[in-house]
């Protein structure tokens, strides 16, 4: 792909390769669908020219959030489902980065639920990956929000007893939401394109990317893996436009256009077939670090004069 | 003082403006005056005004907010006391004082409230609102006289003024300007300049119509009158005006004022009494300078928030109260281990859970040395007068960012609404945080290159070329790679404490106050250390040989404490928190909780430190220090 920026990179010989964003070696087990969200952000990074020390990746806690560790840019591995609020300070602290959020189902979706609700509503210009696999990896497999009903797990030895949250929906009912998409890590081409798009969304674009965890749920999402006809593919000339590859592949395709709130809600609450693309995107949301820092000066006789005034009001003598 | 002379430029003042008195004043030292009413009845601005003045004029002042748990609580109620103690001195003042000698109540309930709760001196002077003699509720009529009776019947000198009727000749609701009269009244019993007065209400009006301001400055003049008349009392605290300016501000002012002074940028909070105030009044003067207060979903959020902004740039606040602060331990443990400069202001409130919001105690000490989990250094300090709430914030952004550290600064809610006039900041660049550092990183700079000696090292930030690195909450090497292997753990852990130690090399050693060696010494820290310091100043003047010690930084501590303890027969730490009593029939030296400092003087220096402690929910009185260490210097044991 060759996008104007790029071009203007090689002008200026700033070019990166893949490489330039490859930090540690990945530590996720073989088939994890992580290494494939990976894949897709670093090439992100390449084709878009994103300067590694201007980039910051912000995880929370689980197998998803040490994506950071894999990355050759800034990154800030936190605390579990905390990763927003602190990717949030560093926006608010400096807009000139840019943000990636990494959070699982257990970070975000459970235990990070309150930061995720309110993360839509700030709608900061950042891009949030949900690696969801409807497990708990790390702590070695025990049911999440999003595990199917009847899950087993070691504290579901016998079925998990609630209905699967969904991050879509949920997210889609939340105010100032502005951009929600699907995509799956088994078809990488796909998956490329709507980080790509979610990318230059500004605003908080929320991905929902369903992720095998080959070791604890190892036949999650093997019937629709199989049956590409168990795939929704979503297209529309605002939203992704399938290669004639895929076309051929998944042809089982639905124009449906990101500016419809209520359609894109009908489509995020269905599991089978699993949609894939964009649900939404509205682009006039505000974001709240515009909001909050218009005009923002920060100078010392900024600080100065307004210190000066505040003490002005409370002297009382002379 | 010559009392006398210090009158005449009142007198001019006054006769300008027409009032006259002719009163015989008596002439005090000091005077404490409480205002009570029902909640919205305007007794707190009647008292910070009247606090206002008498500081304009050269008093010295200290206020606090008397304030109910609820915004509504039911009219008439004990536990709905709503209004201010005032504290005037010939001298600058720097606590609350002793009980009342003063009593203004806007009704009888509230009043009992303050007597049933030993707030009242004996002998206190009460004047009442009269007007429920005349309810048309029976209940109401009983309720007041018997009150009335059995408190002229206890001592205490009552006088039953006519509050509404006489505001009602001026106003039509008089619920709203009786505050401006009761003003009045004190203006004329304290002989303050009613110039001063107008001007102040012209001040807190000063958004309103014209016909606001003068309704309320003929309600003034009335109450002024009416005392003048009808009290045949009144009193004269000599005054002295300051050479220098003044702020009047209470503690909360302070620390916001504080925060915007050492240049940070971004406050991160969530509503939490009694902290609050300072985040409503940083979120309506620090846009103007560019700074952001961020109300977050949560405590949490309010704590990462800021641990964001300051990974990114520079150090941030976070603005609590001790629930609040418990929400934020795990955010702050995070901080530590990844070596994130950060500032958590805890306004301390009654403990433990829901506690007491709006009621001052000194009991998050030990979580906030020991809190988080796993070994977590962080510095500690603890403001002790208005004027240092301001200082405090300054010097605890320079430590975190100097350091690295998570810098906790303690206040409480004694200090959060008192309010004392100290010498206005004279502002210096050097206050605030230097620019972001956006070089590149010399080749081979790792992210944490912890010197052997001070363990400090040199934080990367976002935007700097070739500093990428992943920061991370996990054991981590020099170059933040996630390390499991025990030697690497290790060297983290020796870095991170080897900073504190880096820090308390820096520290001066503490002034004793008073005697410097001598029969009793009195340790303590945070707000009470104006009520300890008087109770010095009066117990040396009965002749005894006691000191007191104050600490600013409980962690680390500065260097010369032990010496300082030796030079005492006896050591007591006074504090607003809770400790065993000795005469508890199952408490005994091996199983006695002592107070938080104690604990930590005693662990630390191996100096045998008592104490003595209050959870009263109020500021500690000098009268009640003195009393008790009157008993301690009298015991057999350390007679000399």
């Amino acid at each position: 792909m060759s996008t104007a920026s790029t071009r203007l990179q090689y002008l200026t010989g700033e070019h990166r390769a893949l490489e330039d964003y490859q930090g540690g070696l990945p530590r996720w087990c073989k088939g994890c669908g992580d290494n494939a969200i990976l894949a897709a952000l670093q090439r992100l990074c390449r084709d878009e020219g994103l300067k590694p020390e201007n980039t910051v990746f912000v995880s929370g806690i689980g197998c998803s959030s040490r994506l950071p560790h894999y990355m050759r840019t800034y990154g800030f591995h936190g605390i579990h489902g905390r990763a927003f609020p602190i990717a949030q300070g560093i926006k608010m602290a400096r807009p000139d980065l840019h943000v990636f959020v990494n959070t699982g189902d257990g970070d975000c979706c459970s235990i990070g639920t309150a930061h995720w609700i309110h993360a839509i509503r700030y709608n900061m210009n950042m891009t949030v990956l949900l690696h969801d696999n409807h497990i708990y990896g790390l702590t070695k497999k025990q049911a999440s929000p999003t595990s199917p009903l009847g899950t087993k797990s070691n504290t579901t030895p016998r079925g998990s007893y609630l209905d699967a949250l969904s991050p879509l929906t949920v997210t889609l009912g939340i105010q100032n939401v502005s951009f929600v998409a699907q995509a799956v890590d088994w078809i990488p081409e796909s998956l490329y394109q709507i980080v790509q798009a979610a990318f230059r969304h500004r605003g908080l674009s929320f991905v929902r990317v369903l992720q095998r965890c080959p070791e604890f749920v190892g036949n999650m999402f093997e019937p629709w893996v199989h049956d590409a006809q168990r795939m929704l593919m979503l297209t529309h000339p605002d939203g992704v436009q399938l290669s004639p590859a895929l076309q051929k592949i998944y042809r089982n395709q639905l124009v449906h256009d990101p500016a419809n709130i209520n359609r894109a809600r009908e489509i995020g609450s269905s599991d089978d077939p699993i949609p894939v693309g964009i649900m939404y995107r509205n682009p006039a949301v505000p974001r709240y670090e515009d909001l909050r820092r218009a005009g923002m000066l920060r100078t010392t006789d900024a600080i100065r004069g307004s210190l000066e005034a505040e003490f002005d009001k409370f002297t009382v003598w002379p | 003082m010559n009392a006398a002379a210090e009158t005449r430029p009142r007198a001019a003042a006054r006769a300008s403006a027409g009032e006259a008195t002719s009163k015989q004043r008596m002439t005090l030292d000091e005077h404490v005056v409480e205002i009570m009413s029902d909640s919205g009845e305007g007794a707190q601005k009647c008292g910070q005004s009247f606090g206002s003045i008498a500081a304009r004029m050269g008093n010295g002042v200290w206020t606090v907010e008397i304030i109910p748990a609820e915004i509504q609580p039911p009219a008439r109620s004990i536990a709905g006391a709503s209004g201010n103690r005032i504290r005037i001195g010939a001298q600058r003042v720097t606590n609350g004082g002793d009980e009342a000698d003063l009593a203004i109540a806007f009704n009888e309930q509230v009043l009992l409230g303050r007597v049933n709760a030993g707030e009242l001196k004996p002998d206190c002077i009460i004047l009442l609102e009269s007007v429920w003699a005349e309810s048309p509720d029976p209940k109401i009529v009983l309720q007041y006289t018997e009150t009335r009776d059995r408190l002229l019947a206890d001592g205490y000198r009552l006088h039953e003024v006519p509050m509404e009727s006489e505001c009602r000749k001026l106003v039509s609701d008089p619920r709203k300007g009786k505050n401006m009269f009761v003003l009045g009244m004190l203006c004329n019993l304290y002989d303050l300049d009613m110039d001063l007065a107008r001007d102040q209400i012209a001040f807190i009006f000063g958004k309103k119509a014209d016909k606001v301001i003068k309704s309320n400055v003929a309600l003034l003049e009335a109450g002024y009158a009416w005392a003048e008349r009808n009290l045949d009392f009144g009193f004269l605290v000599p005054a002295q005006r300051a050479t220098e300016p003044q702020l009047v501000i209470n503690g909360n002012t302070a620390i916001a004022l504080g925060v915007l002074a050492s240049g940070m940028d971004i406050c991160a909070m969530y509503p939490i009494t009694p902290a609050t105030s300072a985040s409503h009044y940083l979120s309506d003067v620090f846009e103007r300078a560019g700074g952001i207060v961020h109300q977050a979903e949560d405590e949490i959020a309010a704590c990462a928030f800021a641990i964001g902004a300051s990974y990114a740039g520079k150090v941030a606040v976070t603005i609590t109260s001790g629930p609040g602060y418990s929400l934020k331990q795990e955010a702050i443990g995070l901080a530590v281990m990844a070596e994130i400069p950060l500032v958590v202001v805890d306004v301390q409130r009654g403990g433990p859970s829901t506690g007491q919001p709006t009621k001052a105690e000194q009991s998050d000490l030990l979580t906030v040395m020991f809190g988080s989990h796993g070994d977590a250094p962080k510095v500690v300090m603890a403001a002790s007068s208005i004027e240092d709430c301001f200082y405090s914030m300054i010097t605890a952004r320079r430590i975190a960012e100097t350091f690295n550290v998570v810098v906790v600064v303690l206040s409480d809610a004694s200090l959060a609404t008192a309010q004392q006039p100290f010498p206005r900041p004279q502002f210096s660049e050097d206050w605030l945080a230097p620019p972001i550092d956006q070089n590149p990183v010399p080749d081979g700079a790792r992210p944490y290159d912890w010197d052997p000696i001070t363990g400090l090292s040199r934080r990367f930030v976002p935007g700097q070329p070739n500093g990428m690195h992943t920061l991370t909450g996990l054991a981590h090497d020099r170059s933040s790679r996630v390390a499991y292997d025990p030697e690497t753990n290790e060297q983290g852990m020796h870095a991170r404490s080897l900073k504190l130690a880096a820090l308390q090399r820096m520290l001066a050693p503490p002034q004793v106050f008073g005697d410097g060696e001598g029969d009793l010494l009195v340790v303590g820290w945070g707000s009470t250390k104006g009520a300890i310091e008087e109770s010095v100043v009066r117990l040396r003047r009965e002749g005894h040989r006691i000191g007191s010690l104050h600490l600013t930084f409980l962690q680390p501590m500065p260097g010369g404490i032990k010496e300082i303890l030796q030079r005492f027969r006896q050591v007591v730490a006074v504090e607003g928190n809770w400790s065993d009593r000795p005469e508890d029939p199952l408490i005994d030296a091996t199983n006695r909780r002592y107070s938080a400092l104690a604990m930590l003087l005693r662990a630390r220096y191996l100096v045998d430190v008592d104490c003595w402690t209050e959870t009263r929910g109020r500021p500690i009185k000098p009268g009640s220090i003195c009393a008790e260490l009157r008993k301690r210097l009298a015991r057999e044991e350390f007679r000399r």
